[in-house]
């Protein structure tokens, strides 16, 4: 798998780790709520909190809305997240009455496989009854991606996450508004996800190189800004704790 | 009324080989010692039922002791795979297992009409993925908007078996924070326990707190620090640390049986 790990770092002092969550984090100011799952979008949106958003709602699939954990949670269960939630529901409660309805605006969601519609594949890599590689499965993931508005898919950039085609399709893409990877950020445009911002140092060839099919590539590319001082130490004071 | 009983006795009078069991908890309140007890006992060709296998249901497939699997995420969450789990599948190890998978959704929303008796839920979902050709879901029609909708069908387990903080002593029930799935699959099934961290002389209301009370519950037994390596908040904390041990102590065939020896066959129910 080609990523570009250590494209920026060194001289400018940060990872494109580091600028991934930092870039997620962004896309959470002037949001109201956040669907989140562990991991890295659990980071960036505990960042958007501190940096960009600190009214912003963070649920979890577990029951929590409303959670504000001190540290980034391992599970999407912790206590901490019940402890410091707005209020806790039954997880019946969660996907009918929040979820599904669309009262969650934006979710976070990662995904073994993506496609060029943006559809996830969370289940299998090989065939679905032998399958090479047995992953976890749906989870909320389905119906959170057709509930909430605005689906931010958050995965390293390489041929195998980018494919061609699925090996099983566990998550439609319709509402997927923006694809966050460690090379830059595709948007659908006219249904196919589509080239629009690079990250710093990062070429065109590089994101085609990792990408497993003939990516479109917008006219006017934008540039992602470097990390500020401000969203640097804030990360790394998090992620610290 | 339910009946306060030791765990082994419980486990004893509600799990029979081949029964059909959902040990619920939602990340919180799992409740491993009384999966460790069916285990002890040397139950066998279960279905297993859960929304989220976790480490204990990775432990009660790789000793061999289901038949089938029904669940709808399986993964050690925050830390990667269910090693167990991912043998069983790939490899067939300790024996093949039948799968039905759904998403956290379906699986709500299934217990939900076994709660309530009714043979099926109806939601938006499914459509449009490969699930729905891999799993027992069907479309339906609304007879008022005519809307193509997703039918699920009723999860009436045999046996549910939950954890609580506490029970008071004639097995009223009350359970706080991530309430997950409990009540809809302990009011679902045909047989039911509840293990809970403590006996108390009387429930004190709780904000957020579900009750439970002891003339839906068949069985009651004490089992303190039951949900560990999970917890039950206010009372226990999630180890952490453990759910990423496992991850090494799974990965190996001889390791994961030796350790399951020592840590679960080894040891006495209270």
């Amino acid at each position: 798998m080609s990523t570009a790990s250590e494209a920026s770092a060194g001289a400018t002092g940060y990872d494109t780790g580091e600028l991934q969550t930092i870039v997620a984090a962004r896309s959470l100011a002037g949001k109201r709520s956040c669907f989140i799952g562990v991991g890295r979008p659990s980071t960036a949106a505990l960042l958007a909190r501190m940096v960009h958003n600190p009214e912003l709602v963070l649920v979890y699939e577990s029951g929590t809305i409303g959670a504000k954990p001190f540290r980034v949670p391992l599970s999407i269960g912790d206590g901490e997240l019940a402890q410091s939630a707005d209020f806790v529901v039954p997880v019946p409660e969660m996907f009918n009455y929040w979820i599904g309805p669309g009262r969650v605006q934006v979710a976070f969601l990662g995904a073994a496989q993506v496609d060029r519609h943006a559809n996830l594949n969370s289940t299998v890599i090989g065939e679905y009854d032998h399958p090479r590689t047995r992953l976890p499965g749906a989870g909320g993931a389905p119906e959170i991606a057709t509930g909430c508005a605005e689906v931010v898919v958050i995965a390293p950039h390489g041929t195998r996450t980018f494919v061609e085609r699925l090996d099983f399709r566990t998550t439609r893409g319709d509402h997927t508004t923006l694809v966050i990877t460690d090379l830059g950020v595709l948007e659908p445009r006219d249904g196919e996800l589509t080239l629009t911002t690079l990250h710093p140092g990062v070429t065109v060839e590089q994101v085609q190189d990792a990408t497993g099919w003939e990516l479109k590539v917008a006219e006017q590319l934008a540039l992602s800004p470097e990390p500020t001082e401000h969203e640097l130490s804030s990360l790394r004071e998090l992620v610290s704790r | 009324m339910a009946q306060l009983v030791s765990l082994r006795q419980a486990v004893a009078e509600v799990v029979s080989d081949g029964d059909s069991l959902a040990l619920e908890g939602f990340t919180h309140l799992i409740p491993f010692a009384a999966g460790h007890e069916v285990l002890r006992q040397g139950r066998r060709e279960l279905e297993l039922i859960r929304m989220t296998p976790d480490l204990l249901y990775d432990q009660m497939i790789g000793f061999g002791a289901a038949r089938k699997l029904v669940f709808s995420y399986g993964g050690n969450p925050g830390v990667g795979s269910l090693h167990r789990f991912r043998d069983v599948v790939e490899h067939g190890w300790p024996h093949p297992i039948e799968l039905e998978e759904h998403s956290h959704a379906g699986m709500a929303n299934r217990y939900v009409a076994g709660a309530s008796k009714l043979p099926f839920m109806v939601m938006r979902g499914y459509s449009g993925t490969d699930l729905a050709a891999h799993t027992n879901v069907r479309e339906v029609v609304c007879p008022f908007t005519g809307e193509r909708l997703t039918a699920v069908p009723a999860l009436n387990p045999d046996v549910a078996i939950v954890h609580a903080q506490e029970a008071d002593r004639d097995g009223n029930v009350q359970l706080w924070g991530i309430p997950g799935v409990q009540k809809e699959a302990l009011l679902a099934a045909t047989r039911s326990l509840v293990t809970v961290e403590r006996i108390v002389e009387q429930l004190e209301p709780r904000p957020g707190a579900v009750v439970i009370p002891s003339w839906v519950i068949d069985f009651v037994a004490q089992a303190p620090g039951g949900s560990q390596p999970s917890y039950a908040l206010g009372v226990t904390e999630r180890d952490n640390d453990f759910y990423r041990a496992w991850d090494a102590i799974s990965r190996d065939r001889e390791q994961f049986m030796a350790w399951m020896e020592t840590n679960v066959i080894g040891k006495v129910a209270v």
